[in-house]
């Protein structure tokens, strides 16, 4: 398969994932859109490291599976205490700053 | 000959990639739209997992085997975990409401999706995507060496911040999940004293103790043969809240002159077996 499949099918799954958090309301599913917006950007560096026969995006694919871990582990923190002070997940409850 | 054989082989290689790649694709477009339709955040999350998998099967079609194997540990393994961890803190049955709160936002979100989508491939189309190079080592002996020697030497820098970007993530993680004991701790004797206090020093009956169930949700009968609601555990009860709140407790066996099973009187019991004998003999005796 040439690259641009593979570049096609992750600009379409990181357009799902943006209109996933654009759409969904429980902050859990908001996290996992943003997961599948990073694993599309993981697809389309490996399709061009494939594509430029050296290693460097896959390098850069790591690293980003390294920030996106740390990113959940502190989201998911955040949403726990979210959830213990305000017993609901949803992002229009945190609106403390609001009114 | 050799040559023919080689290149039959790498078409059939090619072909097969390419019925894999559209098959994956299916998948992990559908699941990918399932996700962001899907009201439960369990399914969500299964939906995930499907794409992460034919990602990595993706990742091993492109020969990037480290790659594959780092995004089935990590994040199938353990951020889908995680996710699912806190899912079930939070309470997995929680269903998200589909009323729009902002007017026409589905539709407009739905909008710049597809909006985006074309955007970017047009601008892939404009580019000059080159074909794909047969391997990818980076002049070293494999995948994993060479991923290794780059991480070591180029990228040395980004590598370490990542160490410390990921220990301030757990510290923060620990932090934030921290709750401080804002009363002391009860002791032995605190927890004595409120039992005697609360009017039951004894343990709670336990369930299901007669001979009929044993099953934990089956509560225990009282000597008068009613149901001992106080037997079964609070959490089975809430599990099978009726319609009203009221906890549905499982119907008590109905036999001959009681609520219950008549343990007193076992000559009962047998007459109540007795009874299909007696119409059987009396069936004899009408043929």
């Amino acid at each position: 398969m040439s690259p641009s499949a593979y570049v096609t099918l992750s600009v379409i799954l990181f357009a799902i994932g943006g209109v996933g958090v654009l759409v969904r309301r429980n902050a859990i599913i908001v996290f996992m859109c943003i997961e599948l917006m990073l694993n599309a950007a993981n697809l389309a560096f490996v399709a061009f490291s494939r594509m430029h026969g050296n290693l460097d995006g896959q390098v850069i694919a790591f690293f980003v599976m390294v920030v996106a871990a740390a990113e959940v582990v502190v989201g998911l923190a955040i949403l726990m205490t979210i959830f213990r002070t305000r017993r609901s997940t949803s992002v229009d409850d945190a609106s403390l700053l609001k009114n | 000959m050799t040559h023919v054989l080689a290149s039959a082989g790498s078409t059939a290689a090619a072909t097969s990639q390419s019925i894999i790649f559209w098959l994956l694709a299916v998948v992990s477009v559908g699941s990918a739209l399932g996700m962001v339709i899907a009201r439960r955040a369990v399914h969500c999350a299964l939906f995930l997992a499907a794409i992460m998998l034919s990602l990595a099967v993706y990742y091993a079609m492109q020969s990037a085997p480290f790659l594959a194997f780092v995004q089935v540990i990590v994040y199938t393994g353990a951020v889908l975990m995680l996710f699912l961890f806190v899912m079930m803190l939070i309470g997995v049955s929680s269903r998200e409401s589909l009323v729009e709160t902002i007017r026409g936002q589905r539709l407009a979100a739905a909008i710049a999706g597809i909006a985006l989508v074309v955007l970017l491939i047009v601008a892939i189309g404009h580019a000059a995507l080159g074909p794909a190079t047969q391997s990818v080592t980076n002049g070293s002996t494999g995948n994993i060496t060479g991923l290794a020697t780059l991480i070591f030497t180029t990228y040395v820098f980004p590598f370490e911040v990542t160490s410390a970007l990921l220990i301030t993530a757990a510290l923060g993680a620990m932090v934030l999940a921290h709750r401080e004991r804002l009363s002391p701790k009860p002791t032995q004797r605190d927890l004595a004293k409120q039992r005697v206090a609360s009017g039951r020093p004894t343990p709670l009956p336990s369930p299901g103790v007669f001979a009929l169930h044993n099953a934990v949700d089956m509560p225990a009968l009282l000597p008068d043969g009613s149901p001992s609601e106080l037997s079964v555990s609070s959490m089975l009860t809430r599990r099978e809240l009726g319609d009203d709140g009221t906890p549905m407790l499982p119907p008590v066996p109905e036999e001959s002159g009681g609520p219950g099973p008549d343990y007193d009187n076992p000559a009962g019991r047998l007459a109540g077996d007795g009874e299909p004998v007696e119409a059987s003999t009396q069936g004899g005796a009408d043929a």
